[in-house]
């Protein structure tokens, strides 16, 4: 009876979204892996069989589990983030698995899944107004404490998708502020690396002026404008000498790439290149399935993980890219949209929190991809190789169908 | 409103996202061409060059193994350098010198260690190639010359250029060419046409199998043989009494203008030209300005013709009926044509056209050209008329035929002298020493043996060739076609008695063959090199035109030996020589055997050669000076040229 009921709840159209991306992953994998000696279809292809018990768990366990029980799953998670840097396993330069046997595992895959739960949680007490700044340090907080360990390992990938959370702690009420100072701080800092610092600083002073004698007599503060542009142009200069100090060479060459102002396609600028050859190659409708050139010679690096995306674009086109593009985006609007319709607050910001992190990975990863971004291992959600990823995400959504399943039931 | 904000950034995103991707894949195209240049591999299967057959089935140019030793650095292994270097005959520095040179160009893919081994070479190292791991062979085929003569007639392979990669999309760098000679004719039925097999490859540049399973591949087309019209034996032997002359030999079928034999000397043997000796001895014989053996005389070396030329002026004047068999004039020497102008002659007493031709009297040929340019009122139309009778045997242009080189020679007609003389006022008289062949009348060795190969068909020739046949294709039809002259068959006969008398009372008759029904004729042709800014005469180059036997002729020949003098003492015995050869296939007067091979021009060369040296050589010249020529070949006429 009550399988029934969840059955008829449950949100389909995420549902079979869900399944198209897996399965197209799985096909580009296949395609991508027949030139590498390593079986990753096989594997992968056990990954995805093995989501089908794990979601019949989440699905199987009560709905007021997760909200119960949220503190408890983020400090199980924080702990498996620390516990990292003693029993962690070094792979390619980071120290992000847990290994078992042949078998790894990556924690930082879930801590996304933890702590949108525990925002989730901390949230949905009616008394907090995250306009008092008390609140705004707890969430920060909440969100910081993952991101400070996931940094060292290092893995800024992880750590940037973190940032999302800010746009849906401004959904639910921090200060519209913290969004300006993030846009304003990124366009800063990609402008001086662009243009001559002392330009950046000219173009800030005339910005502030114009928005200080446009806005109000009564909101006019010569002070707090004055503050504003010194800032700025603190930031500006300090930009340089940490592009040039703090920077390792290969964020240096990545930014470099990124703004085309380093061309080495053999060397630092060779996956960018070539993946961008492989996407590029593919026109119209792609070379067809198993048929890329640049998929057979394995030609892009990554390409079955964070580069998978090559694949859909030399094999299926700009057709299959599109296909691809507009199921992810209709995956994040119809999670957005169950979210709002939720009943409680709770499954609310958790639901945000799933559509944010999904877009995030989504977009860091294939704008990379095609050279909009610098080079960042982010994985391509439902699609890139690796079980951890499959599994972290599905948890997230799962989860999430749950709750949305369950609002029913509350009554 | 704060609800809108994630959306909106999705959708932007997405947007832009979806905007960068149709610039890469569908406005910017230059990622196609740069995938396929990552990825795809072009592997060609070259076919084995079609073999050359002499017109009797003998084969000429045949094809031999050759083995370049190919390393691959990376793949190296515990090599017996010592026992490596010795089967190889190269020095150790050499085996680390070359290895280091791959391993730059790089370490993955294969380069040539040590080019074009012969079979010898190779046989010793293929039994212990297994030992040398990072080694392999990889077969070519080179060129294999059966015999020692006919360089020029077969040409040679060599790499193709830049420039006709560009032009023709089917060579590629690298591919070998036919370059010269029937090699180049007929390039295309030789080589055959290759294989071409797509590669996928990987990021290492290695081959992981082929492209699209095959699906544009194509098999490689076998070279066809080639039968030559030409007799290896009578090549050989003009080959041989050319020894240390230079000139030029050419010998036609007139039945069916097959080339029996195409001669030039100095000339080489095509085996030098092959394998790793190629550019060495390319070089040198390129270099040889002084020898030029690289000069296709029989081809290329355009002169005045001189006396064989009468032969047409007769024939036209028959033509024209402006004279007949009968008509004589009378030789006091030489002949007064104008005032203060007089061309000398050896001849004395009445001349008829029999006695004209074999006493090859100035006199008699002077005036019966006289006679056919005054026939017309305008010396122009005149002109082009008896122009026109020259043509129509072919010379004048390129003839057609299937070798690459050539040169037009020189017909002139009233355009040629309203150039000169732009003011008019020229006359029968002024152009007169073209009745005898000098003038502005330049003819090349094959046009004097097509015109002698005209005149022993009484009036038709087909274009000189030198295919015979191509193995499962007919040969180009214009190698068929019959050209017939302007000039009625019946005026040949008297003609013809006239050249058969020259070997019995006329200019050649002590080079009778017994047996041997030859008609021919000697001549002289002058030359002049530009020596310290003033013309200077060099000493004639000999001439013998002959076609034999007389009735049912079977061979035509044209004979040149630069600055061999008076035409019967060295073309004539070689044209007598030469036909006795093929038309016997062997040689009763080997007196005059023994005494062509044993003549020697070469100190004259070194005495020519030091003058040539000081300046470039000039010959006859062409256009440009053609007024200036005219003027001192008159000045020649009157002094020398008579025989």
């Amino acid at each position: 009876m009550k399988n029934q009921s969840i059955k008829k709840n449950l949100d389909w159209t995420c549902i079979i979204i869900y399944s198209a991306l897996v399965i197209m992953g799985w096909l580009n994998i296949y395609s991508s892996s027949l030139s590498s000696v390593e079986d990753t279809y096989q594997k992968q292809l056990i990954f995805i069989l093995l989501t089908i018990p794990l979601i019949f768990i989440i699905l199987g366990i009560d709905g007021k589990f997760y909200e119960k029980y949220a503190s408890i799953i983020f400090g199980i998670s924080l702990l498996s983030l620390l516990g990292l840097f003693v029993f962690g396993k070094t792979i390619a330069g980071q120290r992000c698995w847990y290994a078992i046997g042949s078998f790894t595992i990556q924690p930082s895959e879930f801590a996304k899944a933890a702590t949108s739960l525990a925002l989730a949680k901390y949230l949905s007490d009616s008394q907090i107004n995250l306009k008092e700044v008390n609140r705004q340090i707890q969430v920060l907080a909440i969100v910081f404490l993952p991101v400070l360990l996931i940094l060292p390992q290092p893995d800024p990938g992880s750590a940037l998708i973190y940032s999302v959370f800010f746009i849906v702690l401004y959904r639910e009420g921090l200060p519209a502020w913290y969004i300006w100072t993030g846009f304003i701080t990124i366009l800063l800092f990609m402008l001086t690396l662009l243009l001559e610092p002392q330009y950046v600083i000219l173009i800030a002073l005339l910005v502030i002026t114009i928005v200080h004698f446009k806005s109000r007599l009564s909101d006019r503060n010569i002070v707090l404008s004055t503050i504003l542009f010194a800032v700025m142009s603190g930031f500006v200069l300090s930009v340089n000498y940490v592009f040039q100090n703090v920077f390792k060479q290969h964020h240096r060459d990545r930014f470099n790439i990124l703004l085309g102002k380093t061309v080495d396609l053999k060397g630092i600028g060779y996956n960018t290149n070539q993946s961008e050859i492989a996407i590029g190659s593919g026109g119209w409708i792609g070379k067809g399935f198993l048929e890329g050139t640049q998929t057979k010679g394995g030609f892009v690096p990554e390409q079955h993980t964070d580069y998978i995306f090559t694949t859909v674009g030399e094999e299926w086109g700009f057709a299959g890219s599109l296909v691809v593009i507009a199921l992810f985006v209709g995956l994040f609007l119809r999670v957005i949209y169950l979210a709002e319709r939720q009943k409680t607050k709770f499954s609310r910001v958790y639901g945000y929190c799933v559509a944010g992190i999904l877009f995030t990975h989504f977009f860091v990863n294939i704008a990379m991809v095609i050279g909009i971004f610098p080079t960042i291992g982010v994985p391509l959600p439902f699609f890139s190789y690796g079980g951890s990823g499959l599994w972290g995400f599905t948890i997230l959504l799962f989860i999430f169908l749950k709750m949305d399943a369950n609002k029913v039931n509350e009554w | 409103m704060r609800k809108l904000l994630l959306p909106s950034i999705i959708i932007v995103a997405a947007l832009l996202l979806v905007i960068r991707i149709f610039y890469l894949q569908v406005i910017n195209d230059t990622f196609k061409l740069k995938s396929d240049n990552n990825a795809i591999k072009i592997k060609y299967d070259y076919p084995e060059r079609g073999y050359i057959y002499d017109r009797n089935g003998k084969l000429l140019v045949a094809n031999q193994a050759s083995y370049d030793i190919m390393v691959i650095p990376r793949e190296l292994k515990n090599i017996d350098t010592l026992e490596f270097c010795q089967l190889l005959n190269i020095t150790k520095e050499d085996f680390i010198k070359t290895i280091a040179k791959a391993k730059i160009y790089s370490p993955r893919l294969p380069s040539v260690f040590l080019p074009q081994l012969n079979k010898s070479e190779f046989a010793a190292f293929q039994e212990k190639i297994r030992k040398f791991e990072g080694f392999y062979v990889q077969k070519r085929s080179l060129r294999d010359y059966e015999v020692d003569f006919g360089a020029n007639v077969f040409g040679g392979i060599t790499q193709v250029n830049e420039k006709l990669i560009a032009k023709n999309p089917y060579y590629n760098s690298g591919d070998l060419i036919g370059s010269q000679g029937v090699e180049e004719s007929y390039e295309e039925v030789l080589r055959g046409i290759k294989g071409v097999k797509y590669i996928q490859k990987d990021k290492y540049n290695r081959e992981i199998g082929s492209y699209k399973n095959g699906k544009y591949d194509t098999i490689a087309v076998q070279g066809e043989d080639i039968t030559l019209t030409l007799d290896a034996e009578l090549q050989k032997y003009g080959q041989q009494l050319m020894i240390n002359k230079r000139g030029g030999i050419v010998a036609i079928e007139p039945k069916t203008g097959e080339i029996l034999a195409l001669v030039t000397a100095p000339s080489y043997d095509p085996g030098i030209l092959v394998g790793r000796q190629r550019s060495k001895n390319y070089t040198l014989l390129y270099y040889d300005s002084i020898a030029k053996p690289l000069y296709d005389r029989g081809l290329l070396a355009e002169y005045p013709p001189g006396s064989p030329f009468k032969i047409l002026t007769g024939l036209i004047g028959l033509q024209e009926e402006v004279v007949d068999e009968q008509t004589s004039f009378m030789c006091h020497h030489g002949f007064s044509y104008a005032r203060g102008r007089f061309m000398k002659c050896h001849g004395f007493g009445p001349h008829q056209l029999n006695n004209g031709i074999y006493n090859s009297c100035n006199t008699y040929f002077a005036n019966v050209y006289m006679r056919t340019i005054n026939k017309y009122a305008k010396p122009a139309y005149a002109v082009d008329v008896w122009s026109n009778h020259v043509k129509s045997f072919g010379l004048g242009d390129f003839m057609g035929y299937d070798l690459p080189t050539g040169k037009r020679g020189n017909i002139p007609d009233s355009k040629t002298y309203k150039r000169i003389y732009p003011n008019g006022g020229w006359r029968s008289t002024t152009i007169i020493s073209n009745s005898i062949g000098q003038g502005e009348v330049l003819m090349t060795p094959i046009q004097l043996a097509n015109m002698m190969a005209t005149v022993a068909n009484e009036g038709y020739y087909y274009t000189p060739h030198m295919i015979k046949k191509i193995k499962g294709a007919s040969i180009d039809k214009k190698f068929t076609k019959k050209h017939v002259t302007t000039i009625d068959k019946k005026y040949f006969k008297p003609m013809i008695k006239g050249l058969f008398d020259v070997y019995n009372f006329g200019t050649a008759s002590t080079l009778r063959v017994e047996g041997i029904d030859i008609c021919g004729k000697t001549g002289t042709a002058e030359n002049f090199a530009k020596i310290g800014g003033k013309r200077v005469q060099l000493k004639d180059h000999s001439i013998f035109v002959a076609f034999a036997p007389k009735d049912n002729p079977k061979i035509a020949i044209a004979i040149l030996v630069e600055n061999g003098g008076f035409g019967a003492t060295i073309a004539g015995p070689i044209a007598s020589l030469m036909i006795e050869k093929y038309l016997r296939k062997k040689i009763t007067r080997t007196d005059l055997e023994t005494r062509v091979l044993n003549i020697s021009l070469k100190d004259r060369y070194a005495i020519l050669g030091g003058m040539k040296e000081a300046s470039a050589i000039e010959t006859t010249p062409k256009d440009p000076n053609l007024k200036k020529t005219t003027q001192k070949i008159d000045i020649a006429v009157d002094s020398t040229t008579q025989n």
